[in-house]
């Protein structure tokens, strides 16, 4: 250990040497604040990205350190939001890495009281098994008139206004060669 | 000796004063409440950025404050507060007599029109002047560590762990600080607290020990403890803990996060003087548009503190807001004490550097 | 704004700080009204006598923008001698079906040369009016652009004097929406009356514009599409339409809530606001074609065929060929409406038996949450996809139908999938924003566990049911196994997201330029050489560049930003843009200069990218009955309605009237002060047991349930709260399910601040902690005291998130708009009393006490026509 170095950082040596003689600067900083760099300045990278909660669409700036989200935050280069956020999107990050988000696929059986845990597979398995079912089931292929309707009313889905164009375009598009009409989102409700 | 003269009140750069080699030029916020919208971004992007745990899950009764003042766990606070057209006449009085006493804040345009960031005129707070007195109004305004010119928490903290940053602000540092308790004591407007509760990360519910009358008292349903899993998990339990104005951030000229985040700007961030000279110019366009209660908090470099790094435009008495009307430093007292209790002190400083050197001689 | 969007609020502001005027209209005083200039409140659901009167202001004052309105609208425009006006029918429009409950739209049509014009198309006018017809949801169908016109020959007098002239008949219909009337229905004193009209009359013209923002609790009415209506006919008349500053802007509530209008994830639309077939009027390819944009019409519409083929071309390929008609017939039908409320109903009659809800709580954020909860007791399975395990998961064990007996977890047979969600930094992709703008995300960092995007999850069950199906003979499987379902994969198995936004886009399928991205939607052909997904996004990837990922930051750009993001269509920022110049091509003023008509290079030229055919003089005239885009005139800015006008009177497209006219909400506590007709005779009822409604006012037991209730968001949650309520930093800033309620409302019922209270609807009762609070103002209506409770809606019963609480929404019950099938959500009949709710079974007693001394039935609210002699029940709903 070199000595003299240890020495001279000590406070209050430094208090005496650095001309802080109140003690109320440099001399006391720790090692750890003279070190000090935020985390969006040591990050891996930063993504542009875009708030997802209402529609106004503020950017934001993702910064990514060993593949974990560290830091959401405004995108100063926005012309919608210049990098400003409500506490919504300020608590985006939150949203990413609270540890009260569910990370597992879990199934609950017909008259079962509690939740197990269920493959991903399995269940995308017994989904398809169940669709296909059900689609059957509802078919309907003419309306009392004879007319065409080569429909099912056995499957419906609520949800699209929290998800990307592409994903409600795969969605629509499915149900539709599906046979399945009863798609709806937040913008009826 | 006007270095020692000006350590503990008047004007000063306390930068400088703590002996930065390379000091910044001061920095602070100005905090415009006439244009606070009341969203509380500040308090999420702050705890964001600085890992502050959630701070309790309790309705407050008070309009849309729940989180109910400044503490250890709660590093901005949004106040709001409701008034009804009788409050309001006497705020413009009160301020209106500010005005006639020709207080510090109160320059002509003429003054700040150097500013380089003096505001476009027009903007008022609601109900404007010529419209007479509205029935209700509702101020919001974000409260924060003053971080004083002259402060006492600082001044006071026996281990180092508080410090004067070259940016003239004031930082805990948690790695130094023992929990002694002596800033909290100190602090004139009751910013910096200890943190309580465990370790780790919450299970249970936290509590302003703040109760509102009508609540049950096995409390209710909503606040059941299910999930308080939070993802800032609770740490420094124990140590002091307040606004650092984001000095890691600050190390590397970014702005600190809640003014980064105001939806408004109505928290502004930048040199101190800046501040200082935009709020006044602004006080003075509110002036002219006949707004009375408007009034500065925080910028006058003669009050108790020597005035503050975080300057206020309030419109009504700072009291409304919870804010102490004439703060003063704690130790301003303190030199006369200090001259005598100095001898001693450097005594024992040289008696400490010598056991540090034998210490550590194998 | 302030409270909902308060990031956009910065822009109103600023604007403030220049010295603009902002005015708040809204039942409560809010964040937004603490910083306006003015708040006006108002009674919820009374917004059409409000801006009724602001248009009897300034027509009766002469502060129209006669210009604008003469050369832009169709306020000289000629109508059908047949129609009749409310004030001739007692609250009516002609056309009204008392049978049906519903309009026959015949009458309202424009007067042509002819005589007595039909303008309905041929499809739809040989096809009986009724039921199937008035439960189609015609507001999202003309999401982007008017109905259909067979075509524009219309009459016109362009002094306005004509006593037939839309101008006239417009005068006429709101002479009796006088200050007066705003006083009396909506408690809006003389004075603020007049400071509104003042302001935006003032700020309007050539030299200022006034825009007005609107959150979308203005469509949670049932005559919430004739709200807008109304401030549509403001704008126009005020010359505020297609000028910067001006407009009619909602603001969404959900990050792609305007994406999922555009490329729908609702029944009645495909991709683009092309209409889904509806059985019985669109059987066969050329019935469809002719009825969703008739050649003969001006405009954009007119090419609706270029987009049909080009999206059947995007679904089925090869498939779709020109023998087969592009493949129509994989296209399911419709039969009438089938929107969430009438799907839940579907689950409680075991019609539905699978049920997706992907980010979406409807336990919680559906009105009459205790239905929305039966309804999916009742499914075979659930897949339930979020981030978080929100209640509409968990109703098997937690809802509050467990609590009071009426569900037994052991006997609820629904299996339940959950499956996690990946978050927005987890997938990278486009939202369309509440402007209509696409933005693109990157993937920042992979999914952790399980969780997956929908991209993911949808791609997999497309492959997974399509193996099942392979080798099918059925012909009903045809659709699915001839879907083109070939995305590129990533490493980790996920689809490529830019290989999706290109279908979107489009491709030249054959040609020279075959397997090229399309650079606009002109450039689709209904003869099969072009595909695209969505023809209104035909350009977000022109010249194979994602338009949607530009970043060119804004400090770096002009104020129209258009190298951030894109704007559908072809990255226009203000609709109708060539209205910001007058007849002859030149800025209205200097001032207010965004597109204008260049002389020396011949083309419409400004700050953004014309919305008109870029190098139509102001000067063209089409010869007559040319129709499509070669129709529209040199000075017909609103290129996608039929007859290229702003349209103050709707000759078609609206099912409840082509003017807007005050009926009061399903449940009121005032008579309606204008006609005897007390709600919109063609709104959507359902009597049912379960459904029950308060009597209004002048019927007997209309006491019972005397205040009004109105519902709400606040800045620091989101919806019904799956991305909030689990999140400890937004929960403990608004911990607990609240009522806000005025000092003397609290004074009458002895609430106390802080304390607790009961909420009782006719549906149900909750409770909630109460903030006593002078930003709730009784408003005097008619001559009494109307008292409003305010409900922000964010919490629900369950164990899992941080804060939960009763859900305001188990209030509500279900009456919809009927052009566009949302709920009346913003305005309901309740009682308050202080002190917490029954537990179990007393809870059912408490409400069926209040039921029973209403005296209220499944008849109650539910007659469509009132106050006439031969009032007759309505039957349409069940």
């Amino acid at each position: 250990m070199d000595v003299k170095k240890t020495f001279l950082s000590w406070p209050v040596v430094r208090q005496a040497t650095s001309g802080d003689f109140l003690g109320r600067g440099p001399a006391v900083t720790s090692a750890r604040t003279r070190g000090l760099a935020p985390r969006t300045a040591t990050a891996d990278k930063v993504v542009q990205s875009v708030c997802p909660y209402c529609a106004v669409g503020c950017g934001q700036r993702v910064f990514v350190k060993d593949g974990q989200v560290v830091q959401i935050e405004g995108d100063p280069d926005s012309p919608v939001s210049r990098g400003r956020l409500c506490p919504k999107g300020s608590a985006s990050e939150q949203l990413v890495n609270s540890p009260g988000r569910q990370r597992k696929a879990l199934y609950r059986r017909p008259g079962g009281t509690e939740w197990e845990p269920i493959e991903l597979e399995t269940a995308m398995e017994m989904i398809a098994d169940r669709f296909l079912e059900s689609r059957r089931r509802g078919w309907q292929d003419t309306d009392e008139n004879g007319r065409p309707l080569r429909r099912t009313m056995g499957i419906a889905a609520l949800g699209g206004a929290t998800l990307d164009n592409e994903e409600n375009y795969l969605i629509k598009k499915l149900f539709t060669a599906a046979g399945a009409i009863q798609i709806e989102n937040q913008a009826r409700i | 000796m006007s270095f020692w003269r000006n350590q503990l009140s008047g004007p000063t750069d306390p930068a400088v004063d703590a002996a930065w080699q390379d000091a910044r030029p001061r920095k602070g916020f100005f905090t415009d409440t006439s244009i606070c919208i009341g969203c509380k971004a500040c308090e999420v992007a702050c705890k964001e950025w600085n890992g502050v745990p959630e701070d309790g899950l309790d309705l407050l009764g008070q309009s849309y404050d729940n989180t109910g003042a400044l503490g250890a766990s709660t590093w901005r606070h949004v106040a709001f507060v409701e008034q009804t057209s009788e409050r309001i006449e006497q705020a413009r009085e009160s301020g209106r007599r500010l005005v006639e006493l020709g207080m510090p804040a109160l320059r002509t345009r003429d003054d700040t029109s150097e500013s380089p960031s003096s505001l476009p005129a027009g903007g008022a707070p609601p109900g404007p002047s010529d419209q007479g007195v509205p029935d209700v109004r509702w101020l919001m305004a974000s409260d924060v560590c003053k971080h004083c010119t002259h402060a006492a928490c600082l001044d006071v903290c026996p281990t180092g762990a508080l410090f004067r940053t070259e940016f003239g602000t004031v930082v805990v540092q948690d790695d130094v600080c023992n929990g002694c308790g002596y800033c909290v004591a100190a602090c004139p407007f009751g910013v910096i607290e200890r943190r309580s509760g465990t370790e780790g990360h919450e299970k249970g519910r936290q509590s302003h020990g703040i109760s509102i009358g009508g609540a049950g008292s096995d409390g209710s349903h909503q606040n059941a403890p299910a999930y308080a899993a939070t993802n800032g998990e609770v740490k420094n339990v124990g140590i002091a803990q307040k606004c650092t104005l984001c000095y890691d951030r600050l190390r590397d000229d970014q702005t600190p996060a809640c003014a980064q985040a105001c939806p408004t700007t109505s928290i502004k961030f930048g040199d101190l003087e800046e501040m200082r000279d935009t709020a006044r110019a602004r006080v003075a366009e509110l002036h002219q548009l006949g707004h009375t209660e408007a009034r500065l908090y925080g910028t006058d470099e003669g009050d108790g503190v020597g005035g503050t790094g975080s300057v206020f435009l309030l419109l009504d008495e700072p009291e409304v807001y919870g804010l102490p009307p004439d703060p003063r430093v704690t130790t301003a007292d303190l030199p006369d004490m200090f001259r005598k209790a100095g001898y001693a002190g450097l005594a024992m400083l040289g008696m400490a550097a010598a056991a540090f050197v034998g210490r550590r001689h194998p | 704004m302030a409270e909902c969007h308060p990031v956009a609020y910065q822009w109103v502001t600023e604007a403030r700080l220049k010295g603009a005027t902002v005015i708040h209209i809204d039942p409560r005083f809010t964040r937004t009204s603490a910083t306006a200039d003015r708040h006006v409140p108002i009674r919820a659901g009374s917004d059409v006598v409000l801006l009724g009167a602001l248009i009897n202001y300034i027509l009766s004052n002469d502060l129209y923008f006669k210009e604008y309105v003469v050369a832009y609208t169709n306020a000289a425009t000629l109508v059908n001698e047949d129609f009749r006006d409310t004030e001739d029918l007692g609250g009516l429009f002609s056309g009204y079906d008392d049978e049906l409950g519903n309009y026959d739209l015949t009458s309202w049509a424009y007067a042509t040369k002819e005589g007595n014009g039909k303008i309905d198309d041929a499809q739809e006018a040989a096809e009986p009016h009724g039921h199937q017809q008035s439960e189609k949801s015609a507001g999202h169908r003309y999401g982007s652009g008017g109905p259909p016109l067979e075509h524009a020959e219309v009459l016109r007098d362009e002094t306005l004097q004509h006593p037939r002239t839309v101008f006239q008949i417009l005068k006429r219909h709101y002479a009796r929406y006088t200050p007066e009337m705003v006083t009396e229905a909506c408690g809006i004193s003389a004075e603020d009356f007049d400071y509104v009209a003042r302001a935006v009359t003032r700020n309007s013209g050539r030299e200022r514009t006034t825009a007005f923002v609107y959150a979308v609790g203005w469509t949670q009415h049932t005559l919430g599409a004739q709200f807008i209506r109304t401030s549509a006919i403001v704008q126009l008349l005020l010359g505020n339409m297609g000028r910067p500053g001006g407009g009619i802007m909602a603001m969404r509530g959900h990050a792609s809530i305007q994406g999922s209008t555009d490329i729908p994830t609702l029944y009645n639309i495909l991709p683009g606001y092309l209409a889904m077939p509806v059985a019985g009027r669109h059987d066969t390819w050329d019935d469809y074609i002719g009825a969703i944009g008739s050649k003969r019409q001006k405009g954009f519409w007119a090419n609706a065929d270029t987009y049909a083929v080009s999206l059947l071309r995007a679904w089925w390929g090869k498939a779709a060929t020109a023998e087969n008609d592009w493949a129509f017939d994989y296209l399911p039908r419709l039969s009438g409406a089938h929107g969430t409320y009438q799907t839940t109903m579907a689950m409680l009659e075991d019609v539905v038996e699978g049920y997706f809800l992907l980010g979406q709580n409807p336990a919680v954020g559906s009105a009459h949450g205790r239905m929305q909860r039966q309804g999916l007791s009742h499914l075979k399975w659930l897949v339930v996809r979020d981030l978080n395990m929100i209640e509409s998961a968990t109703f098997w064990k937690d809802s509050p139908e467990i609590a009071t007996g009426e569900l037994r977890t052991e006997d609820i047979e629904t299996e339940v999938f959950f499956l996690p969600a990946a978050s927005h930094v987890e997938k990278a992709g486009t939202f369309t924003q509440t402007h209509r703008m696409l933005q693109w995300r990157h993937q920042a960092v992979q999914p952790p566990g399980d969780c997956r995007s929908e991209l993911h999850f949808f791609h997999e069950l497309g492959v997974r049911l399509r193996e099942r199906l392979a080798g099918s003979t059925d012909e009903r499987d045809r659709p699915l196994l001839d879907l083109t379902w070939d995305y590129p994969l990533d490493e980790h198995g996920e689809i490529d997201g830019e290989a999706v936004l290109k279908e979107i886009n489009g491709y030249h399928v054959s040609g020279d330029k075959a397997g090229q991205l399309l650079d606009s939607y002109t450039e689709m052909r209904a003869d099969g050489s072009t595909s695209g997904g969505c023809w209104i996004y035909t350009g977000v990837f022109g010249g194979g560049v994602n338009h949607a990922a530009n970043r060119k930051p804004g400090r770096e750009q002009s104020p129209t930003a258009l190298e951030w993001g894109w704007a559908w269509p072809s990255n226009r920022r203000i609709l109708y843009n060539r209205a910001s110049a007058d007849p002859e091509g030149r800025p209205w003023s200097e001032r207010k200069r965004y597109v204008w008509w260049d002389e020396e290079s011949s083309r419409w030229v400004g700050e953004d990218v014309p919305d008109f055919p870029a190098d139509k003089a102001p000067s063209y005239r089409p010869e007559p009955g040319v129709g499509g885009p070669a129709g529209l005139a040199g000075d017909d800015p609103f290129i996608m309605q039929a007859d290229g006008k702003g349209w103050l009177f709707a000759p078609k497209g609206m099912l409840d009237g082509p003017l807007p006219t005050h009926y009061e909400p399903q449940e009121s506590p005032v008579r309606n002060p204008l006609y005897a007709q007390q709600s919109n005779p063609a709104r959507k009822v359902f009597p049912r047991k379960d459904n029950l409604w308060s009597p209004s006012a002048g019927e007997p037991g209309a006491d019972v349930y005397p205040f009004v209730f109105t519902t709400y968001r606040l800045t620091e949650h989101h919806t019904a709260g799956g991305m909030s309520r689990w999140l400890p930093y937004l929960a403990e800033l608004q911990p607990e399910f609240f009522c806000e309620v005025s000092p003397e409302l609290a004074e009458e019922r002895g609430l106390e601040n802080g304390g607790w209270a009961t909420i009782v609807s006719a549906r149900t009762a909750v409770e909630a902690r109460v903030l006593v609070t002078e930003r709730m103002t009784p408003l005097v209506i008619g001559g009494r005291t109307v008292h409003q409770i305010g409900l922000p809606y964010h919490w629900g019963v369950g164990r899992e998130a941080v804060v939960s609480g009763d859900a305001a929404n188990d209030l509500l019950g279900v009456a919809l708009d009927p052009n566009v099938q949302i709920q009346e959500s913003k305005a309901g009949s309740c009682d308050i009393v202080p002190g917490r709710r029954p537990r179990g079974e007393d809870l059912l007693r408490l409400v069926a006490e209040y039921q029973s001394r209403a005296g209220t039935t499944t008849m109650t609210g539910n007659e469509l026509r009132t106050g006439q002699p031969d009032s007759t029940p309505d039957h349409t709903g069940d």
